[in-house]
Formats: C-alpha cells, structure tokens, sequence
C-alpha cells in the first residue's frame, strides 16, 4: 500500500533559518554581515585586503572570514592588515553554509564588530543558493572575465544587492566592454548599484566603503527581483519548515 | 556541486517525515525546481541515485517538475515568462519587473510512502496528516544533518 503526502518544504528552509537567525544575533551586536561572491581568482581577497585596511584607518572595526577548500594562504594576507581574521576550510564543500558560518563566529567574533566581510568560496553557482545572514550580497566581475558572465550565472548576479566590478586597472589592456557588462547586469537585476574597483590602485574604495557603512546605518540596501519570491517564501514558510526539522533550532534573537 | 548537497538535504528532510508517518520505505519524491534556482535537474538526479543507498530512498524514484520563471510587471499588471537568462524589464511597457511571481522554487512537493505493514498501522490511510498526534511519538527521534 502507497500514500501520497504533500509535503511542500523548501529544500534549503534549514538553512534560510539559520540564516535568519543569525542575522538576528548580528544585528544584537551591531555587526552587519558583507557575503562576497565571484568566480575564483576575480579579485575577492585583493578587495578586501585593502578596505580591510580602509575600515581600520576610519577607525572602524571589521573582521573577515574567508572560505576555501583548501590552503589558509587568503587569511594570511588579510590578516596583514591587522584585522581579526578567521580561515575556514569547507572540507570540499563548494559553498559556505549559514549553520557552518555560524559554528565559526561562536566565541571567536570580537564584540563591537562593525562589518563582518565573509569572503565565499570561489564560485558563482553554489554559494547562491545559501543567504549566511548577510545584510548585503556583494557580487563581484573581474574586467577579465568577459562581459556575459552576469547572463551566465544569473542567479549569482541576480541576487546580489551591489554589483561590483575588479581590477579596472587593466580594463583597457584586456577591451573590457563596460556598457556591455552594465547592460547585462541590469538585464538580470534591474535597479542594482554597481561600483568600479581597482585593488592595485585603490580606485572607488572609498566610495564602496561609504556605501557599506551607510547600509551598516540601515540605509536602504536594493532589494533585486529575483529575491522577491524567496522572501514570500520565507514569510509562509514556518510551517513547512517545522515539518521536516528535527534538530534543535537555534533560537532566532529578532522574531521575524 | 552543490546538487549534492541539495540532494542529501532532501533524503534527510524525506527520511525524517517517512519515518513519523511510519512508513519504512519511500517509493518516490516529486521535486518542483524553477529554472531560475541555481540547481541542474541531471546533476540532482545523478547525485540523489547516489546519495539514496542504505537510506529509506534505497528504492525510490525522482520526479522533478521544472517550473518556468514568471514575473509580474507593477505598472502595467502583464505577466511574462522571464526566460533564462531572465530579461527583468517589461517587454510591454519597459519598466522592471520588480516581481519574480515563480522560477525559484527549491521544494519537496509530495512524497509517495510506502505503509510499513509489520508496524501494527500506525496510522490509518488517507493524506498522512490524519493521525491527530502528527506522529510526535518519534519527534524525540535526533537524526542528524550530515
Ligand atoms: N591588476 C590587478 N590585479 C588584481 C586586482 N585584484 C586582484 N588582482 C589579481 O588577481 C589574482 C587573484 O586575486 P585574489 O584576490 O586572490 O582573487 P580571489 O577572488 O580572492 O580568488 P579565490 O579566493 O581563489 O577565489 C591575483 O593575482 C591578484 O593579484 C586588481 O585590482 N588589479
Ligand atoms: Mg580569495
Ligand atoms: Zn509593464
């Protein structure tokens, strides 16, 4: 004998939970969470050594962790810049998880923390099925990388609250097409800020860092059109979610 | 590859709900996946044929329902079929479309169990949510994540 049940759970409702959750606890502390995503090698570690170092001459405090499979060699360079500084290691895993991003911060991030960047692990189709809690999706485009890339991985560039554009430095030399690659980021999300960025010359660092810090003040982030129905989703979700977990939860510390 | 990870996600969260209704089998999982979520269907089949072993899936089929990306336009209300890569602006008025109506759809839509004849009928038939109790005997029941 068969039955049939109608489940209808999100797959990733764990996940988005815990996201939830620990967006909560964060902004108990003050600190904003900054997820930074990109193909591997487009520049994310660069970025963040110098506004890391940005961030400390402004007096504001940030931290990072920083994702790989393998090798502690980006938290060694960002930790140069005197910041607090985590690696994890993802075990193979091509993504950060919000439960795993969590287990790190536990007793390791230092009270008062401003800005938590988390750099993800270096790919633009898994990492963008997972929110961590951040308040702002930071998705990155090296001039290298062609300007298609935001119609090939759209729910990276989809999804994003800021878009930000590396290495202008040597847009000439590589013919980076920018109104091409403006073009195709507003075809997948209309309305999203992008920035120019050079990590060489420090080119629109400032600027980025401004705009971070007034979302950390609760200026308005873009909310993108692809997000939209995820967070219908959360809103009726509960129930569905309860369904299937039995672990315990973490309690959420802002009730949402 | 993420759909790994989806796939064990969904034996575990199918694993937990079999196993409260009382059922010792699962026969088939019917996915809905928007193909605007990020996820290959192939690559999620090839990894659930593979994570399925030793588990109460050891037996059970597939059936993903892909769900077209759809999106609303707030100025002047027509529905469009975004596409993939989707196009977000309005091929009527050109405004955005600021809505995403469907097309990220990551769910477990329906399970079909198989009843566990030895285990006394735990439960009657029906839709599975008539035992009153919703099976909280096994709720104390821990099954980790991976
Ligand atoms: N010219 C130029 N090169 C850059 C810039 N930013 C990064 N690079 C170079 O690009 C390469 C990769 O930079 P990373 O910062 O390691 O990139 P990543 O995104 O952190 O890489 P993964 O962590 O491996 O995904 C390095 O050789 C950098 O020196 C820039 O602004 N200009
Ligand atoms: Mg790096
Ligand atoms: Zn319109």
């Amino acid at each position: 004998m068969c039955r049939v049940v109608d489940l209808r759970q999100a797959v990733l409702a764990k996940n988005d939970e815990r996201a939830v959750g620990l967006r909560g606890r964060l902004a108990e502390h003050g600190t904003v969470a900054l997820n930074l995503m990109s193909s591997p090698g487009s520049g994310k570690t660069a970025l963040l050594e110098v506004l890391l170092e940005r961030a400390l001459e402004r007096g504001v405090t940030a931290a990072a962790v920083t994702a790989d499979l393998a090798t502690e060699n980006d938290a060694r360079r960002l930790a140069a810049s005197g910041a607090p500084v985590k690696q994890v290691l993802t075990d193979g895993l091509c993504h950060l998880e919000a439960g795993m991003l969590s287990r790190h911060l536990d007793g390791w991030l230092p009270e008062g923390t401003r800005l938590l960047f988390v750099e993800n692990v270096g790919n633009l189709v898994c990492p963008a099925s997972y929110d961590l809690g951040e308040t702002s999706r930071i998705v990155l485009g090296s001039v290298t990388e062609g300007e298609d890339k935001p119609l090939k991985y759209p729910s990276a560039f989809g999804l994003a609250n800021l878009v930000v554009i590396t290495k202008t430095d040597i847009a000439e030399a590589v013919e980076f097409d920018g109104p091409a690659f403006h073009r195709h980021v507003q075809q997948v999300n209309p309305g999203v800020p992008v920035l120019e960025t050079s990590a060489r010359t420090g080119a629109g660092m400032d600027g980025l860092l401004d705009l971070l810090l007034e979302a950390a003040d609760g200026a308005p982030v873009h909310q993108p059109a692809l997000a939209h129905q995820h967070q219908q989703h959360m809103h009726n979700h509960d129930e569905a979610a309860h369904d299937g977990d039995e672990e315990p939860h973490h309690p959420a510390a802002v009730p949402t | 590859m993420h759909e790994l990870s989806i796939a064990l996600a969904i034996i575990s969260q199918v694993e937990d709900a079999a196993r409260r209704r009382g059922s010792a089998a699962v026969a088939e999982v019917r996915v809905r996946i928007g193909e605007l979520a990020g996820v290959v269907p192939d690559a999620l089949t090839f990894s659930f044929e593979l994570a399925r072993e030793g588990t109460l899936l050891a037996d059970a089929g597939l059936e993903v329902e892909i769900v077209p990306a759809r999106a609303r336009c707030p100025s002047c209300a027509v529905e469009t079929l975004v596409g993939v890569p989707p196009d977000l602006w309005c091929s009527h008025c050109g405004e955005p479309l600021s809505q995403l109506l469907a097309g990220r759809e990551l769910e477990i839509a329906e399970v079909v169990l198989e009843d566990a004849g030895t285990q006394g009928g735990t439960q009657g038939r029906g839709d599975g949510r008539s035992g009153g109790s919703g099976g909280s005997e096994e709720e104390a029941e821990h099954v980790p994540g991976r």
